[in-house]
């Protein structure tokens, strides 16, 4: 129980606490050195700057000292309850997402994930697909005709990237076998041989010894990158991420469904956009990133490596921290990766953004399917 | 510990009953009462074993069918429910009344009429072994409700489409 | 261990207060509404049962109601819908152009 409690106070306190303002301070100037301006670096405290990295903090402040205004006849219940069911589905997403692998000290065995659930991948969708409420609720108890039509986009937006989302990562199931996050992390802590394809089709017998150290890590984007990029799309245009923000469209609609929220309303609506950033990076990096994964090193040759100095629990201890560091460098790479599609794509119209689903991903996921199956069937046993 | 999160489950399943039954002045209000059922009632699927029925629920029904009931009543913007409460009254109290004793009659019949639970494997309702018996035994069935979604969908747009006159 | 005869008790109130929902509300929606609950309490029944006897029917059939019911309420609120488009009220009482 004590050890259930220590992870879920990693996670509060890395990821929300820590995290969360940096990324709001990395959008600003993520966006300013990619527009080839300074970004907002303003706020001091006693005289210093350092880079407008105090800017969270201003904000924090403004939206907690703003006025809480409920535009008349709302349904004030609803208005005050949307931005909390917004945020539920981004916090719970991350009671399943490994970010350390198993290890052993002494005795016990430390598995670094809140909740290992067999059927993790699932309980993700199922949560995910009930932050559409948020998005409705909130526009429909504004009592206000764009913000209504901002539900209305968010809400048919969402159910269809859900239905895609899931079938994107079809593949990425048939190959790795499992819908459990952990067991992913430590399929992809292996290496496969990137000439081996050779040898499966045929055309050489046995591939000649030095060539097999030309090696790739057994990581989801290299085996299924279709579906890579199938899912990244899917999974921002369902967490409404720009360039998909076209229920929340600032020059068309005037914030769409956040328009009538202001203060701290609005900065929770604000936090559960801005978690949902490192909850794509955590999904992403643990089924097509390789999780905790060191490319090259697994979590033996590491421990192995390190034992003769200093002993099995030092070596262990040391190998977590290096996982742990490892998957938030993978998670801050998704975070910058997506704020830099962000930043780059002009926003979608939104039947550009339908059409995409049902007419682009839809039938690409069923093609991947396609593909990994007769894959799989040809190598006989992937696994 | 898990009986007490059944009967926490199985509280707010009745209360989101009660509250999508009783409620006569919003129907918003009644559909939101109805996905606090939904949700609950996958919480007490995982309870008892049943893991992808469970999030199928919470996924399918929560998620989807309820967002379209709560699409309806929104884009439709339904007033007040009218009516002449001395001709409901009399209907209502009815069907209350009968309900109640087939509750209570219900309730009586089943009553130590079960045995104990069978002894079940550790993956029983995974979705590994509800996959394989979909794709298995119950192939046809599976086949046939692919069939009949295509249907309801084919109807739904047909419904849906606007006359163009 | 979850008690089943509690269980199927949740299941048999469910499936009453969808009944007395389904008579007694006069707005279309609701009537929907509870005959989706009444889907519900018998899922949870079969669920219940399925884990009593360890055997897996129950859940491949409780599959089979949920996309039943899904597709039940997409033509359903069509036509509920067309309905209203046509007569303005969601009272059921007035759809009664066919009544003798």
């Amino acid at each position: 129980m004590l050890v259930v409690v220590l992870k879920l106070l990693f996670i509060v306190l890395v990821i929300m606490a820590a995290f969360l303002p940096i990324i709001t301070w990395v959008e600003r100037k993520q966006s300013a050195v990619m527009q080839d301006r300074i970004g907002a670096n303003r706020a001091d405290i006693l005289g210093l700057r350092i880079l407008g990295l105090f800017h969270p903090i201003a904000d924090v402040l403004k939206l907690f000292t703003k006025e809480d205004v409920v535009p008349a006849g709302a349904n004030r219940v609803l208005h005050l309850l949307a931005p909390v069911i917004a945020m539920v589905p981004a916090v719970m997403a991350m009671a399943v997402v490994p970010y350390g692998g198993v290890y052993r000290f002494g005795q016990t065995e430390l598995s670094l994930v809140v909740a290992d659930i067999d059927w993790g991948m699932l309980y993700i969708f199922a949560v995910g697909s009930l932050a559409t409420y948020g998005a409705v609720l909130a526009g429909w108890a504004s009592n206000n005709n764009w913000s209504l039509l901002g539900a209305m986009r968010a809400s048919s937006q969402m159910i269809s990237y859900e239905v895609t989302m899931g079938l994107a990562v079809v593949g990425i199931f048939m190959v790795y076998g499992t819908l459990r996050l952990p067991e992913m992390a430590i399929f992809q802590d292996q290496t496969f041989r990137l000439l081996g394809f050779l040898e499966l089709l045929g055309l050489v017998e046995a591939l000649p010894v030095w060539l097999d150290w030309i090696r790739l890590p057994m990581w989801g984007i290299f085996l299924q990158p279709l579906g890579f990029i199938l899912f990244l799309t899917c999974i921002m245009a369902e967490n409404k991420r720009p360039p998909f923000d076209a229920p929340e469209g600032e020059s068309e609609i005037v914030s769409g469904y956040h328009l009538e929220y202001s203060g701290m309303r609005f900065g929770l609506f604000y936090t559960s956009e801005f978690l949902e950033i490192p909850v794509i990076g955590m999904i992403v990096a643990t089924l097509f990133l390789g999780g905790w994964a060191i490319p090259f090193l697994s979590q033996e040759t590491i421990i192995g490596f390190v034992t003769p100095v200093f002993g099995e629990g030092v070596a262990t201890a040391f190998c977590m921290a290096l996982h742990v560091a490892t998957f938030l460098l993978k998670v801050i790479l998704m975070i910058w990766l997506q704020m830099s599609l962000r930043w780059t794509l002009p926003r979608f119209r939104y039947d550009q953004v339908m059409d995409l689903c049902w007419k682009m991903i839809l039938p690409l996921s069923i093609a991947n399917v396609l593909l990994t199956g007769a894959a799989m069937l040809w190598i006989g046993g992937l696994r | 510990m898990s009986v007490l999160f059944f009967y926490v489950f199985a509280a707010l399943a009745i209360a989101g009953a009660l509250g999508m039954v009783l409620n006569t002045r919003n129907t918003v209000a009644a559909a939101l009462s109805l996905v606090v059922t939904m949700v609950a009632l996958g919480g007490v699927y995982v309870l008892l074993g049943a893991y992808l029925i469970g999030a199928l629920q919470v996924m399918v029904y929560a998620g989807a069918i309820l967002v379209l009931f709560l699409f309806v009543v929104m884009l439709l913007n339904l007033r007040r429910e009218e009516f002449s409460p001395q001709r409901q009254l009399p209907t209502k109290i009815a069907a209350a009344v009968i309900g109640l004793l087939f509750l209570l009659q219900f309730l009586r019949l089943i009553d130590g009429a079960f045995g104990a639970p069978a002894a079940i494997p550790a993956d029983f309702g995974g979705y590994r072994q509800v996959g394989t018996a979909l794709f298995t035994d119950y192939v046809l069935a599976f086949e046939a409700t692919s069939l009949l979604l295509l249907a309801a969908m084919v109807g739904a747009v047909i419904l849906a489409k606007r006359r163009i006159d | 261990m979850v008690p089943i005869e509690h269980a199927i008790a949740l299941s048999g109130i469910l499936f009453t207060i969808g009944t007395v929902g389904a008579i007694a509300r006069r707005n279309l929606i609701v009537v929907l509404m509870s005959i989706e609950l009444m889907l519900n309490a018998v899922n949870l029944a079969l669920v219940a049962f399925s884990r009593l006897w360890g055997n897996l029917d129950g859940q491949i059939f409780v599959l089979m109601v949920i996309v039943v019911a899904a597709a039940e309420v997409a033509v359903g609120l069509g036509i509920v819908i067309s309905l209203f488009r046509n007569r303005e009220s969601m009272n059921v009482e007035d759809v009664s152009l066919l009544k003798w």
